[in-house]
């Protein structure tokens, strides 16, 4: 028994992301809470959502996001609340406001941009099907030349 | 004196291993120099230098390589670095890996493969011109002054302690596991294996002719990067998923993104130099790419060490390295674009083909995975410009890329069997798709028959189903058709002299639509479950029964564990017993967790054992994943088709295979 004893007070020190205490009662309530947590990034941690995280901290600000639920908040509104006290740093999807436009309309104009440059050289190497074009002005009369012979 | 001198010897390998790395800079420098100049001036003897110094380097890197290895294995903690990440008590596997799970020794190893595709090209190019071969082993060992200058000058892994301690500070945990061990070897491959298609891109820019045989170089190496990229990011996201506890695969971090992004990019390249081989178009394009392909891994570099994703001011602190890397990539992607800016215009395409064929498809899947990769980057970079231009402070999580980047891939999986099925230069689209809709009537069946079942879910994972089964017999048909018509017999023969390259190619794409399936079955219908439980109890998950029999402390080599003993059961019969710890390693002074896994065709019984509760019992955490093993399964899959395509004559031919020069070449 004496080394489990050993064992249990060196691992106890590391938390370990959503602990079976930290559970609502109520299913739907949690669910809705592991959505959120999984959108909110755990502060001290490398690109990490409260959801995964282990430290101290995230298992705060989770106990905060279901305190709030179960005062009755919606979720936007405890989004809103964890905003205003750590600002847009715990978001992982970032808003759609101002500068952001440009993160989130990136793919979709890049894509617009591709598609038609494609398309320009599509329709190019398409019409180049006929030898026609590819003669200068002046060959073209000498080839005209050569075929009235 | 008898006992020192085993010591002494240990030290003289270290220097040894020192000087050899800095001869290795040395002939470096000549390589990049000399046959260059040779090639602008038609002097064979200076050209004929390339070849003696790129295995002279490779040979040089090797040794001090092996020094360092030896001074792991062998725990000389007179050595800084071996004292930083290394225990006498550590498995000999890690004391190997050990050399290459820290910022100097693995850029140790990415400099020893980036010689070793060089020496690759030296020995095995003798099918290339002379000039353009001279060139790109210059061009080569330009990188290679780059970076063993960085490892010289700012991150030198030959650095020794005055003082030499009596034992090391250990290996980071986490990486003392097989699948790490070798996740950053087949990374580095692929990463820096896009070198050689970067130099063969700057050679041919340099003698301003890009022509079809061109791309027949530039593929095999392509395949063997993007082979080689696939499997390290399988590895390290499969590693991700049973070691870091909760059963994630892929976190959309800077440092995995940094692997993703050349993958993207490579594998755009790999479609579009078939068409530079095979039609003498997208010249310029995969130029580009090629350009672009190996730009990104150095983007990758930078990214992972300078640490200036994680936070600005890291940077700051110590800016030397991540300048240092500034620099390189700046020469180097700069100058490669400057000079393809120069160039690009003489590099006239002379296929023709109509808007409906296999090129066009081509484009299209060109288009998809590069403003996918420009998604990636553009996400991963964000959180800097941001800080930096508007003076945010914001973060780019899974939510975003997930939402931004899956169209692109689900629109590529669309198209792709389609595209595949395209004959080249023109095609009637009513004509091949006709031997596609009966695969695209099942693909929708299974699709809807799981929106069916699963009721009220996201749409994730049918669409995810019925994406995979598109792809995977959209595979199977192509062959089909390439078999023809005939008697099973005659059509079996066919099949069977089908080329290999056809062959991978058909792998490799079931190979997508397998791993496709598999993320989105992850995602979308995982079953999860946190409690306490007390010894002897039993719950409900899934289906499964799971009953806690024992929770015991149990020694490891070099930590201590806690080992919980659960059995799985269903319908009364037992499936598996399962033991997960929770590890604690003393030296390094940092717990993991070692999760318990029941693998299985169709789903991962994964069991996680956290902390005793103060209630009684213990955190326990149990996941059923279905058709977790597909992703990596499929990954698998996808690299076999890129190994097996890279085994046919025709890419030996092109790697330039000594024997194999004549003949062949005509029957692309």
């Amino acid at each position: 028994m004496r080394p489990l004893i050993l064992a249990l007070c060196l691992l106890a020190a590391p938390a370990w992301s959503v602990q079976p205490d930290e559970i609502l009662e109520d299913p739907a309530l949690e669910a809705r809470a592991r959505e959120l947590s999984r959108e909110l990034r755990c502060l001290v941690c490398r690109n990490e959502s409260i959801d995964d995280s282990n430290a101290e901290l995230a298992r705060d600000l989770r106990l905060l996001v279901r305190e709030r639920l179960t005062a009755g908040d919606s979720d936007r509104e405890v989004m809103a609340y964890v905003v205003d006290r750590y600002g847009e740093f715990v978001l992982l999807r970032p808003t759609g406001d101002g500068a952001n436009l440009a993160l989130w309309l990136a793919g979709p104009a890049m894509l617009v941009v591709a598609l038609a440059i494609s398309a320009v050289y599509l329709r190019r190497r398409g019409s180049a099907r006929s030898f026609e074009g590819s003669l200068s002005a002046s060959e073209q009369a000498r080839l005209n030349e050569l075929l009235d012979r | 004196m008898e006992s020192t001198k085993p010591l002494i010897i240990a030290a003289m390998f270290v220097e040894l291993g020192h000087f050899a790395l800095i001869l290795a800079f040395a002939v470096a420098m000549v390589q990049a120099t000399v046959p260059l100049v040779g090639a602008q001036r038609g002097w064979r003897a200076w050209m004929a230098v390339a070849e003696p110094a790129a295995t002279a380097q490779f040979l040089l890197i090797l040794a001090a390589f092996a020094a360092l290895t030896h001074a792991f294995v062998g725990s000389d903690f007179s050595l800084r670095l071996v004292t930083l990440n290394s225990h006498t008590d550590k498995p000999l596997l890690y004391k190997f890996s050990g050399v290459w799970g820290n910022h100097e020794g693995s850029m140790l190893l990415w400099v020893l493969i980036l010689s070793l595709f060089g020496a690759c090209a030296a020995w095995f190019g003798k099918g290339l011109p002379t000039a353009l071969r001279a060139r790109a082993l210059a061009v080569q060992s330009a990188i290679a002054v780059a970076f063993i200058g960085f490892i010289l000058f700012t991150s030198n892994p030959f650095l020794r302690l005055e003082l030499p301690p009596l034992n090391g500070q250990d290996l980071n945990p986490l990486l003392q596991d097989p699948g790490l061990a070798l996740h950053p070897p087949f990374l580095y491959l692929g990463y820096v294996g896009l070198s050689m298609t970067f130099s063969l891109a700057v050679a041919a820019l340099i003698e301003g002719r890009v022509s079809a045989a061109w791309g027949r170089w530039v593929r095999p190496w392509a395949l063997a990067a993007w082979m080689f990229l696939t499997i390290g990011i399988a590895l390290g996201s499969w590693w991700a998923y049973y070691e870091l506890g909760w059963g994630g695969f892929w976190f959309w971090d800077p440092v995995e993104n940094a692997s993703f992004m050349p993958w993207l990019i490579a594998t755009a390249l790999l479609h579009s130099a078939i068409v530079v081989e095979k039609r003498e178009a997208l010249k310029s394009w995969t130029v580009l790419l090629a350009i672009l392909a190996f730009g990104f891994s150095l983007i990758g570099t930078f990214i992972v060490r300078s640490g200036v994703l994680t936070s600005v001011h890291a940077f700051a602190s110590d800016p030397t390295r991540g300048v240092f890397i500034l620099a390189i990539l700046g020469v180097f992607t700069g100058g490669a674009l400057a000079l393809y800016a120069a160039r690009a215009g003489t590099m006239e395409a002379t296929g023709v083909f109509s808007t409906v064929s296999r090129e066009s498809a081509v484009v299209l899947n060109n288009v998809l995975l590069s403003v996918a990769c420009f998604v990636v980057f553009i996400g991963t970079v964000w959180p800097l410009v941001a800080e930096m231009l508007f003076d945010r402070k914001l973060s780019v999580g899974a939510p975003y890329f997930n939402a931004a980047f899956t169209p692109f891939m689900v629109a590529l999986a669309m198209v792709l069997p389609i595209g595949a099925i395209l004959p080249w230069k023109r095609a009637r689209l009513g004509r091949s798709i006709r031997r596609l809709w009966g695969i695209a009537a099942l693909a929708l069946a299974v699709g809807a028959l799981a929106w069916t079942v699963q009721t009220g879910r996201a749409a994730l994972g049918p669409v995810g189903l019925a994406l995979g089964v598109w792809l995977v017999f959209g595979a199977l048909a192509e062959l089909l058709v390439r078999a023809g018509r005939g008697s099973p017999g005659s059509r079996a023969r066919r099949l069977a002299m089908l080329p290999r390259a056809d062959w991978g190619k058909a792998l490799a794409h079931a190979g997508l639509g397998v791993a496709l399936l598999g993320i989105a079955g992850l995602m979308a219908w995982e079953v999860e479950d946190i409690r306490a439980v007390r010894l002897g109890e039993s719950y409900g998950v899934g289906g499964y029964t799971i009953t806690l029999n024992d929770v015991r402390s149990v020694p490891g080599p070099n930590y201590r564990a806690v080992q919980a003993d659960l059995s799985v059961t269903r319908n009364g019969r037992t499936l598996a017993r399962l033991r997960p710890e929770k590890r604690v390693y003393p030296v390094a002074g940092m717990p993991t967790t070692e999760a318990a896994i029941d693998s299985g065709s169709f789903r991962d019984v994964y069991v996680v054992i956290g902390d005793a509760q103060i209630g009684g019992g213990w955190a326990i955490r149990t996941h059923v994943k279905p058709f977790a093993n597909w992703i990596w399964t499929g990954a698998a899959i996808m690299a076999l088709g890129g190994g097996l395509s890279l085994t046919d004559r025709r890419h030996r031919v092109a790697g330039g295979a000594r024997g194999a020069s004549s003949g062949a070449v005509g029957t692309t």
